[in-house]
């Protein structure tokens, strides 16, 4: 099936969503998606940040679909024409579904764990406007503690219901949902329960935004200031395949590895998230690559690409490279 | 006098009891339906009826009930969409309470028609009354063989159940309401897959207004093309208007389609005018969601002819200009209403109602509802108004389900219309909490000129 999104075509399998369609392209046509998560089944829809214009429907049936729609719930038909950032109309919704998001959310990024590696920090930078014109309370809840292990802001939570399809889909037991309706809505365990089992981790990773963090890690440091290590052991529950995120010699957070669209590749068990934090536990693959456009890349490696008034010196990125080994092979 | 096909018997003494509908002739299009038709001629006589959907969208139901898909060794289900709770609209409720064997029959024959063996009617929660009256309803009609195992010996099974809501109105939408009779959370679901393809238990279903499925049993028993007669245009039949507001007879009236607006309020067959001796200052015309009209626009059209109660007559001019039939809640408003309070009581209820799935509804119905309610008690600003125009705009069209832009249009439409009031309000803000703004130009006679220059 022929699909072309921004005047790009790409032949695609039957069944695929124009965003996967957009993925497989790749680059600046991709619209962001901050609820869908191509691991989970029935996840996407909701954020409606990834509206697309369908200007001619199929091969069959040109017409144009009447409204925007989720391109992550919206399949491919033959010869369909997509317009993403070329349309106007897109970018103005997009626009506003950014500021909706944000009128309520504390932007409280110098305090948030997930500052630097957060999808709604990224999507305002790109999106939104520098001022808001929302001139009310932003609204708060009764915080609740959902267990040692993962810390809960709600105030931060866009409500993309990943973790509750993590939690359905991964876990056996979900004890975590939505209550409530509307604005009102929030994330909770029903009558304080704490939210535990072997797999329960993996919401702090597919949380979009810092309202699921680990509380290990809390405070412990800013992101851009680790250094991220692929890394694996020999897990009986999971893959075992992980990034350790180093500071100085010790590893101060593990997470599962996240592609270029911050969806985790295989999920992994509390064990390997929360309880092994020795370089000796782990066999280390070597540096993870970050984009160069993430802060997270701020401070190292190869990958980053210097500006271009520098020049880049081989023997200068030999040496670190090998201190870097020496370092983290201990 | 215009003819009555839903509510002619209404005052027959104990018609809400088997023994009294059937006095009235009532079951007759069950025994027509299953011993003499097809459930395709069922379909086909619906289709030629004109009959459009009385929920708020107006999709012809023939063709809604044709798109059912029919694999093999799957159930097919009916779910009649009794959660009525549009502001403005009681014309269900009214329905239930008063005849509910009209409901019944319209749903064993609708049911007949697309080979559903089980149907549901999911009542909202608070209409425990009604609830209680379909079951007793129910109860009577199965005694006498009209609901079960082999109905009037033609070897069709049918099982009707109620289902009590929890009072949501976004289960009205029907996604929304075929989650909650799955007894999942009221969420709408992202369509496609319509419900006619995977829908209750992802199996085809159908999901019928009350009034849809009750006007079935005249089709049927006038035959299609007799229906298709009443009304006008594509408006074909009649319609239960609820009747409320500023007027001296208020209540559920049924009309034919194609009463021009201005009899329908100032008659003495239907609302009787305006109470008090007072001037008609606005009128919503379908139901909370649809676009407000001042007084001018809604007895004329923008082109200075005479606004007909009927789907396309409504919905003239568009959005500039025009309202929409909706679901038939006609809520008059009178001079000494403050149209800005009202779009405030609009916005509450959306931001109260919003399922919070989607961001733009979520958070959007909240704002509009935060800026009316400082515009309505004197602390606004002369940019709230683009600010909730262009708030609405962003809501609009980018949601999951309807209730986003039933929650936009109100709203802009009572800018668009009435923004002078509006301004009154903010700059005399001390004067507005003790005062309305009255009529002003809005029951003037339309302007011409504009519309030939254009």
């Amino acid at each position: 099936m022929k699909v072309t999104i921004d005047g790009i075509t790409v032949d695609v399998e039957p069944g695929t969503s124009i965003l996967n369609a957009a993925r497989q392209i790749g680059g600046d046509i991709v619209p962001p998606a901050m609820c869908y998560y191509s691991k989970l089944e029935g996840s996407g829809g909701k954020c409606r940040t990834c509206l697309v214009k369908v200007s001619k429907g199929s091969e069959k049936d040109p017409r144009p679909m009447p409204k925007l729609v989720a391109s992550c719930r919206t399949t491919v038909m033959d010869g369909m024409e997509v317009q993403n950032i070329t349309s106007p109309e897109v970018i103005e919704a997009r626009k506003g579904v950014v500021e909706m998001l944000l009128i309520n959310h504390p932007l409280d990024c110098p305090v948030c764990d997930q500052a630097g590696e957060c999808h709604l920090q990224d999507l305002g930078y790109e999106h939104g406007a520098a001022k808001t014109r929302y001139e009310f309370d932003r609204r708060t809840f009764e915080k609740i503690d959902i267990g040692d292990k993962i810390q809960l802001h709600m105030t931060r939570c866009i409500l993309c219901y990943r973790c509750v399809f993590t939690a359905d889909q991964i876990t056996n037991t979900r004890l975590h949902g939505i209550l409530n309706r509307g604005d009102h809505s929030e994330i909770s365990t029903y009558i304080q329960k704490a939210v535990d089992n072997d797999f329960s981790g993996n919401v702090i990773d597919v949380c979009p935004v810092g309202a699921l963090t680990d509380k290990t890690f809390r405070f412990k440091n800013r992101v851009w200031f680790t250094k991220p290590v692929e890394a694996h052991r020999d897990c009986d529950k999971c893959c075992g395949k992980v990034t350790l995120w180093y500071k100085g010699e010790d590893v101060i957070r593990v997470t599962g590895r996240k592609d270029v669209y911050g969806e985790v590749e295989e999920f992994i068990c509390n064990t390997c998230r929360f309880d092994k934090k020795k370089t000796a536990d782990w066999t280390i693959e070597g540096p993870r690559k970050v984009s160069h456009k993430s802060v997270i890349s701020a401070n190292h490696y190869e990958t980053m690409k210097p500006l271009p008034v520098v020049k880049t010196n081989p023997l200068l990125q030999e040496a670190n490279k090998e201190q870097f080994e020496r370092e983290t092979r201990l | 006098m215009g003819r009555k096909l839903l509510l002619q018997h209404i005052n027959a003494p104990g018609i809400n009891t088997l023994d009294g509908y059937r006095q009235t002739g009532g079951y007759a299009a069950v025994e027509k339906a299953l011993k003499t038709l097809s459930p395709d001629d069922v379909v086909e006589e619906v289709k030629k009826s004109g009959l459009r959907g009385r929920g708020g969208a107006g999709f012809p139901t023939g063709m809604k009930w044709s798109f059912l898909a029919k694999p093999e060794g799957v159930p097919r289900y009916l779910v009649c969409n009794a959660d009525e709770s549009e502001p403005g609209t009681f014309k269900d409720r009214y329905l239930m309470t008063k005849i509910p064997h009209l409901l019944i029959e319209g749903m064993i024959v609708a049911s007949y028609a697309l080979g559903a063996n089980t149907s549901y009617i999911y009542v909202r929660g608070e209409m425990m009354p009604q609830i209680r009256i379909l079951e007793k309803a129910i109860a009577e009609a199965k005694n006498a063989g009209f609901l079960g195992k082999n109905i009037l010996g033609t070897g069709y099974d049918l099982e009707l159940y109620v289902q009590p809501g929890g009072g949501a109105y976004i289960c009205g939408e029907e996604t929304a309401l075929l989650e909650s009779l799955e007894g999942k959370r009221g969420n709408p679901r992202i369509k496609p897959p319509f419900p006619a393809i995977a829908g209750l238990y992802g199996c085809p279903t159908v999901v019928n207004n009350v009034e849809s499925i009750a006007a079935v049993v005249p089709i049927i028993n006038e035959g299609g093309d007799e229906y298709a007669k009443i009304g006008i245009g594509r408006s074909t039949g009649t319609k239960l208007i609820s009747a409320s507001g500023n007027i001296n007879k208020p209540g559920v009236y049924e009309i034919e389609l194609g009463v021009p607006v201005e009899e329908f309020i100032y008659s003495d067959e239907y609302c009787g005018g305006i109470a008090n001796g007072k001037r008609l200052k606005a009128v919503v015309a379908g139901g909370s969601s649809v676009p407000i009209l001042p007084a001018n626009l809604i007895l004329k059209t923008i082109n200075n002819e005479s606004r007909l109660m009927s789907y396309e007559s409504l919905s003239d001019g568009g959005f500039a200009t025009g309202s929409m039939m909706g679901s038939g809640g006609f809520i008059v408003f009178d001079e000494d209403q403050c149209i800005v309070r009202n779009t405030w009581n609009f916005a509450r209820f959306y931001h109260h109602e919003s399922c919070g799935q989607c961001s733009p509804c979520r958070e959007g119905t909240g704002w509009m509802e935060k800026v009316l309610h400082r515009l309505e008690y004197g602390h606004g600003k002369m940019s709230d108004m683009d600010l909730l125009v262009d708030v609405s705009k962003k809501i609009e069209g980018n949601t999951i389900c309807p209730l986003g832009d039933a929650a936009a249009w109100p709203v802009a439409s009572a800018i668009r219309h009435f923004r002078d009031e509006f301004e009154w309000h903010v700059t005399n803000a001390a004067e507005a909490t003790t005062r309305n703004y009255g009529l002003a130009n809005y029951a003037d006679p339309l302007p011409k000129v504009e519309k030939t220059e254009a």
